[in-house]
């Protein structure tokens, strides 16, 4: 049994009456992957301040490499090579790789003056270390988001990193790129460091972490190699309830709700044509650059298509404007949700409403009372968790926020609802909840489009695929022929 | 190599060479006098003061903030100075300097408290002291232009790096206060390159929380900086007064966006983190070459506050249009 490094016992933490953290217990063992998992608001970011020394637990005992500590802060914290990179890095767009990556320890031993030769060398060393390669003396703001990570995790070596945790380190990356730093983390491990990496995506949970632990509303629900888990257990376990992964399959239906003949836009993609029936929930997926994103896009309005004939319910329409697009009732859940799909900083109320104003404005007068109904309607019909519609919709979880965006839309009536990368950051449970809220809808008689590169999801939820490849068609698919392993070699295959 | 070469052509310094050699010939074609020793002379003069504000502004600017009190504080200094100076008899340069610096650090400390600790944001912070210091400096010591200096302050300006007379025999002397400002770039340039002290300056404009994970003291940065940039105003205040052999307490306000657009010009980043003193040197020379020779062009004086006015939007423009470029261009 390999040697432990950091031991918590029965931590907790409260703020004011709220309880963050209800006797967790935690072993981390030099030279492992450990995996910490939890749902949004499960105590996983409160664990990591704890152990960073970012916030003093409230009843507990911590002990680092045997050694009782007593009252951590981040300096202790650091001394003893425990080093968090954050979602964010907390890296220097300004300076230079060599000067981000010698930055700290430069200030932790007091030095006085800066070492331009010194830095460089370092910051070759510690590349050299994890396997990176990247020009010392380029500024940090030309980097992409995984070498910013790389430039994050130089740092933390060159300061004698002992335990490495990585919040949510997967959540900006291209699966290329998850799969290099997998590499350079397991080569850390296999140095004797204790990496530590807070997520809850099954799949990659599955791929990188020895050892697991999963969190859920501030207890832990249990820690164990992964070999004792199975995707139900995992599941079961971070959600408290039971998730079964069922195939969607409707009734088929002759009823042709929308169809797109040929349409293409230049320089986003070319000859695209399906047709969506009546209780599908019509899947579109693709690389990054295929074009997927840009059909959502299309036929919304944002940026039109410019040849081929789209009809719904047998009508041909023109859409060349988002006007035209809502006039004919087309709702669209955009991918940046945050940025196109929501008023953060208004309430719950006002988000629900934003897009179907217009039904309450009588007699130049808005109609208060049925707006607040329809709202608490909402909130009750997509289990959303909120704790009254006054509330801003910056206070709401990926998953909730996500739902306000799907009943905003879905308070317009629309006859067809496209969906872009629908549960990108939403965990595990509400995930389910929207994917039963689509089945629903299709069933209901709304043409459902989900355009998105979670496979899984597509597969469990669609009942036929389109795969864009450099902006063409590839195929469409029904689920029940394919795998996720097809499904990515025909979108990457030349 | 041959990338860093191109960088090297197109770094936001060589843009601005390119520009005052351009216009250089441009004037020097137009109109010959322009090439002479005597123009030199004279930029020099002009860049003087500029230069030692532009420290002090770069500096600000690259923590993540900005100063537009340094004309106020600069005057205050001035008269504030001479009026005791006179008024009691004492005569001394070293004396003199040390009064416009402490003054200019008491009120840098006002505007450091306010920005770092009141967390006021930068533009309204400075901008009230600003209006505090030039509404207390009329109120106390007048309108009145004090055109007699103490004997040795007089004497100074009289003393010369070397000169030059020329063939018309009219002689054109640098001032030995040119040593002041080359003093400053060097002492600034040494800081901000060379010590941990400098580089958490740009660590704190690159981004603020970074650099107190990293464990930058930020709060002692921005007091440094706010501090730093009163003491340099007040030293430029007095500067100036010697050089112009009077204090005048208005002659001076007015003169930030000059130096801002100077600033702005030689590539420091208006939202912080990025400039450097060379880039400083040549933006402020851009402006003063503009400032003193562009009526050798037949470009009326007016219009010259035109031309900085849209110097300043371009030069921002142009580092705007880079960083937005670098923010979307392809990462490596």
């Amino acid at each position: 049994m390999a040697e432990t490094f950091l031991e918590l016992k029965d931590i907790h933490k409260s703020f004011g009456g709220v309880q963050a953290l209800k006797g967790v217990d935690l072993t981390i063992r030099c030279g492992e992957i450990h995996c910490l998992a939890g749902e949004n608001g499960s105590g996983k970011s409160t664990l990591i301040k704890v152990i960073s020394g970012a916030h003093e637990p409230t009843k507990g005992e911590i002990y680092i490499e045997g050694e009782r500590i007593l009252h951590l802060n981040p300096i202790i914290a650091i001394e003893h090579g425990i080093q968090v990179i954050y979602q964010d890095f907390a890296i220097f767009p300004n300076l230079t790789v060599a000067e981000n990556i010698a930055m700290n320890r430069a200030v932790s031993t007091g030095a006085k003056l800066m070492n331009w030769k010194g830095a460089r060398e370092l910051a070759l060393e510690a590349m050299e270390q994890i396997g990176a390669k990247m020009d010392p003396d380029v500024l940090v703001e030309n980097l992409s988001v995984a070498n910013r990570q790389m430039v994050a995790i130089c740092r933390t070596i060159i300061n004698d990193a002992k335990l490495l945790i990585l919040d949510e380190p997967t959540a900006a990356l291209t699966s290329k790129e998850v799969q290099k730093l997998y590499a350079i983390l397991r080569r850390l491990r296999d140095k004797g460091i204790a990496v530590m990496i807070v997520n809850h995506k099954l799949d990659e949970v599955f791929e990188i972490a020895e050892r697991l632990t999963i969190l859920r509303n501030g207890e832990k629900i249990s820690t164990g190699m992964i070999d004792e888990y199975d995707r139900n257990r995992f599941v079961k376990e971070l959600t408290g309830r039971n998730i079964s992964e069922s195939f969607y399959e409707p009734k088929a239906s002759e009823e042709e709700i929308f169809r797109a003949e040929n349409i293409g836009r230049k320089g986003a993609f070319e000859e695209v044509s399906f047709s969506l029936k009546r209780g599908d929930v019509f899947g579109i997926t693709g690389l990054l650059d295929s074009g997927r994103g840009q059909i959502g896009d299309a036929l919304f309005g944002i940026n039109p298509i410019q040849s081929g004939k789209i009809f719904l319910h047998g009508k041909q329409i023109e859409i060349n404007s988002t006007e035209d697009a809502v006039r004919h009732k087309i709702a669209y859940v955009p991918e940046d949700r945050l940025t196109q799909g929501l008023f953060l900083d208004r309430s719950i109320q006002d988000n629900t409403i934003a897009a179907s104003i217009s039904k309450y404005f009588i007699r130049g007068k808005l109609d208060e009372q049925a707006m607040y109904q329809a709202t608490v309607e909402w909130i009750k019909r997509i289990g959303c968790v909120a704790p009254s519609p006054e509330a801003s919709v910056r206070t709401l979880s990926g998953g909730n926020a996500q739902k306000i965006v799907i009943a905003k839309w879905l308070n317009t009536d629309p006859a067809l609802l496209i969906l872009n990368g629908p549960t990108v950051g939403v965990d595990i449970g509400a995930k389910y909840d929207i994917h039963q809220i689509l089945r629903r809808l299709a069933g209901e008689g709304i043409g459902v489009i989900v355009i998105s590169d979670d496979l899984p999801e597509l597969i469990q939820n669609c009942n036929h695929i389109l795969v864009m490849k450099n902006g063409r068609v590839s195929e469409i698919v029904e689920p029940s022929e394919v795998n996720e392993t097809e499904l990515a070699t025909m979108m990457s295959s030349q | 190599m041959n990338q860093k070469i191109r960088n090297f052509l197109t770094s936001n310094e060589m843009i601005v060479v390119y520009i005052i050699a351009g216009l250089a010939i441009l004037i020097g074609s137009v109109n010959h006098a322009f090439n002479s020793i005597s123009t030199v002379v004279n930029l020099a003069r002009t860049m003087l003061v500029t230069l030692i504000f532009a420290m002090c502004e770069m500096l600000v600017i690259v923590s993540g903030g900005i100063d537009v009190s340094f004309p106020a504080i600069a005057s205050l200094a001035m008269i504030a100075t001479g009026n005791i100076m006179l008024k009691n008899g004492l005569d001394n340069v070293p004396l003199a300097f040390l009064m416009g610096a402490i003054i200019g650090g008491v009120l840098g400390t006002l505007n450091a408290v306010l920005i770092a600790v009141v967390k006021m944001p930068p533009l309204i912070a400075t901008l009230g002291v600003s209006s505090m210091t030039s509404g207390a400096t009329l109120a106390i010591f007048g309108a009145k232009i004090l055109t007699v200096l103490p004997a040795k302050l007089d004497e100074l300006y009289k003393v010369s790096l070397f000169t030059y007379t020329n063939p018309e025999g009219i002689t054109y002397s640098l001032t030995v206060l040119f040593l002041i400002p080359i003093g400053i770039c060097l002492l600034m340039w040494f800081l901000l390159k060379y010590t941990m002290f400098g580089r958490g300056i740009y660590a704190t404009g690159g981004d603020i929380r970074a650099a107190r994970i990293a464990g930058f003291n930020v709060t002692a940065i921005q007091f440094f900086v706010y501090i730093m940039s009163g003491i340099l105003s007040g030293i430029a205040g007095i500067t100036y007064m010697i050089l112009m052999r009077a204090a005048d307490p208005s002659v001076l306000m007015g003169s930030e966006m000059m130096v801002i657009a100077a600033v702005v010009m030689g590539g420091t980043r208006i939202t912080g983190g990025h400039g450097t003193v060379l880039g400083t040197i040549l933006g402020v020379t851009l402006i003063s070459l503009i400032k003193n020779n562009l009526i050798m062009l037949g470009v009326p004086t007016h219009f010259q506050t035109f031309v900085i006015g849209l110097i300043m939007i371009v030069g921002t423009s142009i580092t705007s249009l880079k960083a937005k470029h670098i923010a979307n261009s392809a990462k490596i």
